[in-house]
C-alpha cells in the first residue's frame, strides 16, 4: 500500500513539474493544484498507513482501545486542503484578472514591472 | 502559563475585523492606528517579561506540549515581535497620507493588520505546522496588499510573487510531512530532542535542505530571489516598505530558528551550503542594485544583498556570527523600511521614482536629504550608525574563522552598496530637477507632511540611537545568540520538564 501511495505521489509531482515548466501561467497554477495534492498525500503517508479502527474513544474511557489509525495526519491534511483551496482560488482570480488587464498569460510577455528596455540597458 | 504571548496575536486580528467593518469611514484608519499602538504596548510587555523571566510560553487550552498548540517567546522571538509592531506603526502612520481612500475602502487597513497578525504568529509559534499556517496567513494578506488597486505593474509583479511563493510554501509543507514521518512530532522543542534519536541522519540532512530551499525563497536567497525584484517596487510605497522591512526577515527568522533548534546535526554540510548561498546572495544583490536606475528597484536589490549578511552570520554558526545575524536582522528592518519611506516622499514631491526623471531634492528639501543619508549610510555600514556595528560583528565572526575570502567579499559588497547609494544621491538629490520642478516638502499639506515625515524621523532616530549607544543592543544580541546555540532553556520551558 505504501508503495502504491509513493508511486502515486511521484506521478503527481512529475506531472505538476511538467505543467509548471510551461510559460502559460494558467498551466502553472494547475501544476500547483496537483503539487499541493501530492503533498497532502505525502503527509497522509508520513503518518503511516495502518489498517486500524477509526480513532474514536469509548464513552467513559480516556484512550482508545486496540489498534487505531493515526488521527494527526488527517487533521494536518484537512488544514492543508483548506488553506490550499483558499490560495488556489486567489491564484486563479489573479490569473484571470491579469489576463483581462495585460491581455496575456504568457510569462515571456509579462514585462510590465521589469521592462525589457531596462534589461538591455543593464546588459550593455 | 502566561497570557502575554497571546496578546500580540489577538490585538491585530481584532483590529483587522474592526477596521474592515469601518473601512468606509475615516474611523477605520484611526482604529488601525490605535490597534497598532496597542500591539506595540503588548509586545513591549512581552519583551520585558522575556528579559526578566527567560522564555515565556503559552499552551493553548492548557494542552501540554507537544500535544497542544504552543506559543513561545524567547529573546529572538520577542525582539522580532517588538520590531514588527514598530514597523507596523510606522507604516500605518505613513499610509494615513499615502493610501488613497479608494484603497482604504477595499480594506487596506484590514489586510495590513492581518499581515501583522501572521508575522507576529510566525515569530511566536512553537510548532512547525503552525509556522506553516502563520506563513499562509502572512502570504495571503501580502498577496492582497500587493495587488490591491490592480494596476498593470502590480498584477504583473503579483503573478511572479504569488506563484513562486506558493511553490516555496508547498516545499515547506512537504518538508514538514517528511520530518513528521521521521520523528513523529512537530513541536519544535520536542523536535530538538527527537532528531537526536533518528538513526538515518542522511534523511534528516535531505529534509534540512528542503527547508533551506523553502525558507530560502521566502528570505530571497540566491538563486531563489527572483520574485523579489520583480514585485517589490510595484505596490504603494507603504506596502513596499513593510514588505521590505518584514517579510523576507520572517524567512531569515525561520532559517535561524530551524537551523539552530532542529537541524544542528550535520552543520558541516548544511551550513557550508548556506554560507556560499549567503555570499553569492550578497554579491548578486549588490550588483543588481548597481545596474538599476529606479529608486525603489535599487532598494529592492539591496534587500537581497543585506539578507546575505544575516544568513552569513547564521551559516558561520559561532556565537559571534549568530549575534551578528540577530543584530543585523533588527537593524536592517528599521533601516530598509525607512529608505522606502524616503523614496515614497521623493516620489510624492518630485513626481517619480525613476532616477532619470527626478532631482533637486538636496537644494529644495534638505531635511529629506539629511534623513535619506542616515539610513543610507547605516545600510552601507558607516560608523557610528547601526549598520556599522552589524557589519563589524559579522565580518569579525568570519575573520575569527579565518575565512578571508568571505570577509573580503562582505567588505567589498559594503563598498558597492555605497556606490549605488551614491547613484541615488547623484541623480535624485544633487542635480536640478530635469523638468525644472522645485520639490519642496512645504508643497505638501501640513497633515500629509506630519504623517509622512513622522515615521521617517522616528526610524532615523532609532538608527542613530542603536549606532551611538550600541552596548545594550550588542549585549542583548549576544544573549539571544547564546539562547539560540544552547536552547536548553527553550526546550525545558516549552515541554514543562525542569531538570
Amino acid at each position: 500500500m505504501e508503495l502504491l501511495l509513493a508511486i502515486t505521489i511521484g506521478v503527481l509531482v512529475a506531472a505538476s513539474v511538467y505543467l509548471m515548466l510551461d510559460r502559460n501561467v494558467l498551466r502553472f497554477v494547475f501544476g500547483l493544484v496537483l503539487l499541493s495534492n501530492a503533498v497532502n498525500l505525502l503527509i497522509f503517508g508520513s503518518g503511516r498507513l495502518t489498517a486500524g479502527a477509526p480513532p474514536l474513544i469509548d464513552e467513559g474511557a480516556y484512550a482508545p482501545t486496540g489498534l487505531v489509525a493515526n488521527a494527526l495526519p488527517q487533521a494536518l491534511v484537512l488544514t492543508a486542503i483548506v488553506i490550499g483551496f483558499g490560495l488556489l482560488a486567489f491564484a486563479l482570480a489573479l490569473v484571470y484578472r491579469t489576463y483581462m488587464t495585460l491581455g496575456t498569460v504568457n510569462t515571456d510577455e509579462m514585462r510590465v514591472a521589469e521592462p525589457v528596455a531596462d534589461a538591455k540597458e543593464a546588459g550593455q | 502559563m502566561s497570557w502575554l504571548p497571546v496578546y500580540p496575536l489577538i490585538i491585530p486580528v481584532m483590529t483587522a475585523v474592526l477596521s474592515y467593518l469601518f473601512r468606509n469611514s475615516p474611523a477605520g484608519r484611526w482604529i488601525s492606528v490605535v490597534g497598532t499602538v496597542a500591539l506595540l504596548l503588548a509586545s513591549s510587555m512581552l519583551m520585558s517579561e522575556v528579559l526578566e523571566e527567560g522564555v515565556v510560553v503559552a499552551q493553548m487550552s492548557n494542552w501540554a506540549a507537544p500535544f497542544g498548540i504552543t506559543l513561545a517567546a524567547d529573546l529572538l522571538g520577542g525582539v522580532m515581535v517588538v520590531i514588527t509592531a514598530i514597523t507596523g506603526l510606522a507604516t500605518v502612520i505613513y499610509s494615513l497620507s499615502e493610501i488613497p481612500a479608494r484603497l482604504e475602502r477595499l480594506g487596506f487597513h484590514a489586510l495590513l493588520q492581518t499581515l501583522l497578525f501572521g508575522v507576529c504568529g510566525a515569530f511566536l509559534t512553537g510548532d512547525l505546522f503552525n509556522l506553516y499556517v502563520w506563513f499562509e496567513v502572512m502570504l495571503i494578506s501580502s498577496f492582497g496588499l500587493l495587488v490591491l488597486g490592480g494596476s498593470r505593474e502590480q498584477l504583473d509583479g503579483g503573478i511572479k510573487y504569488v506563484t513562486l511563493n506558493l511553490v516555496s510554501t508547498i516545499m515547506f509543507l512537504s518538508g514538514i510531512a517528511l520530518l513528521y514521518g521521521v520523528t513523529g512530532t512537530l513541536n519544535m522543542a520536542d523536535l530538538h530532542l527527537a532528531v537526536r534519536e533518528v538513526e538515518d541522519t542522511g534523511l534528516l540532512t535531505t529534509i534540512a535542505i528542503m527547508f533551506l530551499v523553502a525558507f530560502g525563497v521566502k528570505a530571497a536567497l540566491f538563486p531563489l530571489f527572483f520574485w523579489l525584484p520583480a514585485s517589490y517596487h510595484t505596490p504603494p510605497v507603504a506596502v513596499s516598505a513593510i514588505f521590505a522591512g518584514l517579510l523576507t526577515k520572517v524567512g531569515v527568522y525561520a532559517l535561524i530558528r530551524t537551523f539552530t533548534l532542529i537541524f544542528d546535526q550535520d552543520v558541516g554540510y548544511t551550513h557550508t551550503i548556506m554560507l556560499w548561498m549567503a555570499v553569492i546572495t550578497m554579491v548578486t544583490g549588490v550588483l543588481g542594485a548597481a545596474a538599476m536606475n529606479d529608486f525603489r528597484r535599487i532598494l529592492s536589490f539591496h534587500i537581497i544583498s543585506q539578507i546575505g549578511y544575516m544568513v552569513l552570520g547564521l551559516a558561520l554558526y559561532t556565537p559571534l556570527g549568530l549575534m551578528g545575524a540577530v543584530f543585523y536582522l533588527v537593524h536592517h528592518i528599521i533601516v530598509k523600511a525607512n529608505l522606502f519611506f524616503v523614496a515614497g516622499v521623493a516620489k510624492r514631491i518630485a513626481g517619480s521614482t525613476d532616477l532619470s526623471r527626478i532631482g533637486g531634492l538636496y537644494a529644495h528639501a534638505p531635511l529629506l536629504a539629511f534623513l535619506f543619508l542616515i539610513p543610507a549610510f547605516s545600510l552601507a555600514g558607516f560608523p557610528p550608525l547601526s549598520g556599522f556595528w552589524a557589519k563589524y560583528v559579522v565580518v569579525k565572526a568570519a575573520l575569527d574563522l579565518e575565512m578571508w575570502v568571505v570577509a573580503a567579499l562582505s567588505l567589498a559588497v559594503g563598498l558597492l552598496t555605497i556606490f549605488s547609494m551614491t547613484k541615488i544621491w547623484g541623480a535624485a538629490f544633487w542635480p536640478d530637477h530635469p523638468d525644472g520642478i522645485k520639490p519642496r516638502l512645504s508643497s505638501l499639506p501640513i497633515g500629509d507632511r506630519v504623517a509622512l515625515m513622522l515615521p521617517i524621523v522616528a526610524l532615523a532616530a532609532l538608527t542613530c540611537i542603536i549606532g551611538l549607544f550600541p552596548e545594550p543592543f550588542v549585549q542583548f544580541a549576544e544573549r539571544a545568540a547564546q539562547q539560540l546555540l544552547d536552547p536548553t532553556d527553550y526546550v525545558t520551558t516549552v515541554l514543562g520538564v525542569r531538570p
